[in-house]
């Protein structure tokens, strides 16, 4: 049974950095698997690990202050690649929330089509989430998906996401289960294109 | 209703509409590949269902294989592992795939065209994003993620929310030494690596339909770089001729039946863009990129410029960070930088047309002592047309190596890779921190330039080189 999506309260993770491509997120010499798990062991291996496999300290997810379940990210987050394994590494890892002002738009995608919830907000938010989760890191931030809502210290924002999208996460199924729905529909389709 | 291109191969592609709902599209064309095929061919095993029409969908092993001995097991257990899985399921689920070996294996985004698979009109998907190449014919072409390539093997279709669209229109003669790469990179450092995020693209304008097919797949396969899920170009002549004879491309009396109906394929005239942008083609010259992402792009003999010419400061930090990557200087010159690798590939410059440019430049010359160059031809076919017409001994003459068809070195992920801390100049697509290996550094350039960079050393203004 997949993870139900309500309310998350969590606290965030900071990575201001604009434009996080996926190269970064994943680099591609850890494509190589078949199979969806264990990507979040690589998630921005090159930021988390000098060229002697050792930590970086000052990189942030291996700074013992921030942890949590929410990724707060500068704008333009998942640029690049279509790589869906960038969203399967951030979901492995143990994020289930990417909090930023803009994302790129296969990246939105493949998200919202693992579980790994997008949610868009005000580039003014996002500078009062990241500048305040630097200063306290125990400050919550909380993610009501049913509602739309993103608050944080008090402030809060509405946050868009597909109506289908969304019923789609809440009920657990996926768009082939409604492709597939439409079997009879396509095939006719093919057969009057051609 | 006035109509864009992009609108009536859209519309025409919708299954069913129903309110509230992504539009079912159909797709004509599916292209797949080792690295984001076998989660998507696991989940229809585990649904237990089969690949919906094998004939619309074609494999080839390109990002993960080594580019030399190619006749050779892989020796890297884990991207054997992923090119054997692509075997079986191909096999398992009878898709045609054009192996490692085979006369028509190449990169998929230059294979689809030079096989005539890739046609007017198309609706075309493949889980990468420089699938929008193919928009060059006149096709919606766009990257997928691995569940919609499971998708699209399970139905033939795929869920989308149409975007929004966006005209970019080119006017003006190229002036001596500029490509259609200088001219992508042109525009890309104009708008941002971001300028056209949510946006479906079409190029316009007298420049655009003065480029060959090959120059115009280079600006469709780029669209990407700065956020666009695709760009296209209305189909003309140039896309006809291209077409006749192509393996798999309609023939004889059929092909001029579709010729007829693929010159409809354009913008009506009073058709509405959500964003119209022109530019002139004469202010472009041979661009370069300095950063880590292919927004980040100068004209050659320009400076970089300095944290405060930013427009938006709050990008100060990003670009600080991006040139301490880079180990440049801010304000300074690239020209006469020095350079340790060149590598000319990728789905974005390794076709016939970019090895003859290449060629044009180095022959009679030799590369710089301690400067590595591979060139890598995007599929079999330009490989043996280039032996063909003996850019191989130019190459060879050169001190270049000339190797077998595959992503390679754009990527990172397969045996080429540029060593931490090099300067490679690049005919590829992006120069993400890491992209083309750890720590590597990346200038983006056209073929041209890279060719120039190859023979000096340095970064190299090409129009020095040409004579004529």
């Amino acid at each position: 049974m997949k993870e139900k999506f309500n309310i998350i309260k969590s606290t965030g993770i900071p990575l201001p950095n604009e434009n996080v491509d996926t190269d970064q997120i994943i680099p591609a010499r850890f494509l190589k698997a078949t199979t969806r798990e264990g990507f979040g062991e690589n998630l921005f291996r090159d930021w988390r690990y000098d060229d002697n496999n050792q930590p970086v300290v000052d990189f942030v997810l291996n700074n013992p202050t921030y942890n949590g379940r929410i990724l707060v990210a500068g704008k333009n987050f998942g640029c690049g690649s279509s790589r869906e394994h960038a969203a399967w590494a951030l979901y492995d890892y143990g994020f289930r929330v990417v909090v930023s002002s803009f994302f790129a738009d296969i990246f939105k995608n493949n998200a919202l089509n693992n579980r790994l919830l997008p949610v868009v907000v005000s580039d003014e938010f996002l500078q009062t989430i990241l500048k305040g989760i630097s200063t306290n890191p125990n400050t919550p931030i909380i993610v009501d998906f049913e509602n739309q809502t993103i608050a944080f210290k008090g402030k809060e924002e509405t946050f868009e996401i597909n109506p289908y999208k969304k019923s789609c996460m809440i009920n657990g199924y996926d768009d082939i289960d409604y492709l597939l729905s439409l079997t009879e529909d396509i095939k006719q389709f093919e057969l009057q294109q051609s | 209703m006035s109509r864009t291109l992009f609108d009536k191969i859209w519309d025409s592609h919708i299954v069913k509409k129903k309110e509230g709902y992504p539009d079912p599209l159909f797709i004509d064309r599916h292209f797949i590949h080792e690295v984001t095929s076998p989660q998507a061919f696991d989940g229809l095993k585990k649904r237990g269902i089969g690949v919906f029409n094998t004939e619309r969908t074609t494999a080839t092993a390109d990002h993960n294989v080594p580019t030399k001995d190619q006749h050779l097991p892989i020796k890297e257990a884990l991207s054997r592992h992923q090119v054997e899985a692509l075997r079986k399921n191909c096999k398992d689920f009878g898709v045609t795939l054009y192996d490692l070996g085979h006369p028509f294996q190449g990169i998929v985004h230059i294979i689809g065209p030079e096989l005539g698979l890739t046609l007017p009109g198309m609706t075309i998907v493949c889980g990468d994003s420089h699938t929008s190449t193919h928009g060059a014919f006149g096709s919606i072409a766009f990257g997928i993620g691995t569940s919609e390539v499971e998708q699209v093997l399970a139905t033939q279709c795929i869920l989308q929310y149409k975007p929004k669209r966006m005209k970019i229109e080119i006017n003006g003669p190229l002036s001596k030494g500029v490509l259609a790469k200088d001219i992508i990179l042109y525009i890309i450092s104009k708008i941002s690596s971001s300028g056209a995020t949510g946006y479906f693209v079409e190029y316009a304008g007298d420049t655009i339909e003065n480029l060959s097919m090959e120059a115009r797949m280079t600006i469709c396969n780029m669209s990407i770089e700065m956020g666009a899920r695709g760009g296209l170009i209305a189909p003309d002549e140039v896309t006809f001729d291209y077409i006749k004879g192509k393996k798999f491309a309609p023939q004889g009396a059929e092909l001029h039946k579709k010729i007829e109906q693929w010159k409809t394929l354009k913008s009506d005239e009073d058709a509405t863009f959500d964003k119209v942008l022109v530019f002139d083609a004469t202010d472009i010259g041979p661009m370069i990129t300095y950063g880590t992402n292919p927004g980040m792009g100068i004209k050659i003999t320009d400076r970089i410029p300095t944290p405060e010419e930013l427009k938006d400061i709050s990008e100060q930090p990003s670009f600080i960070k991006s040139l301490n990557y880079m180990g440049l200087e801010p304000g300074s010159q690239l020209m006469g930088k020095h350079i340790d690798y060149v590598f000319i590939g990728s789905c974005t410059n390794a076709r016939i047309e970019d090895l003859r440019l290449v060629a044009s430049i180095v022959k009679g010359k030799k590369k710089a002592e301690g400067v590595e160059v591979w060139v890598v031809p995007g599929s079999k076919q330009v490989e043996e047309q280039a032996r063909k017409e003996g850019l191989d001994k130019i190459f060879e003459a050169a001190g270049f190596e000339l190797r077998s068809p595959g992503c390679s070195a754009c990527l990172g992920m397969n045996e080429d890779k540029i060593p931490p801390g090099k300067y490679c100049i690049s005919t590829s697509n992006r120069n993400f921190e890491g992209r083309q290996g750890p720590k590597s550094r990346t200038f983006l350039a056209s073929p041209l330039s890279a060719a120039a960079a190859a023979i000096t050393g340095r970064v190299t203004d090409v129009r020095e080189l040409i004579t004529n």
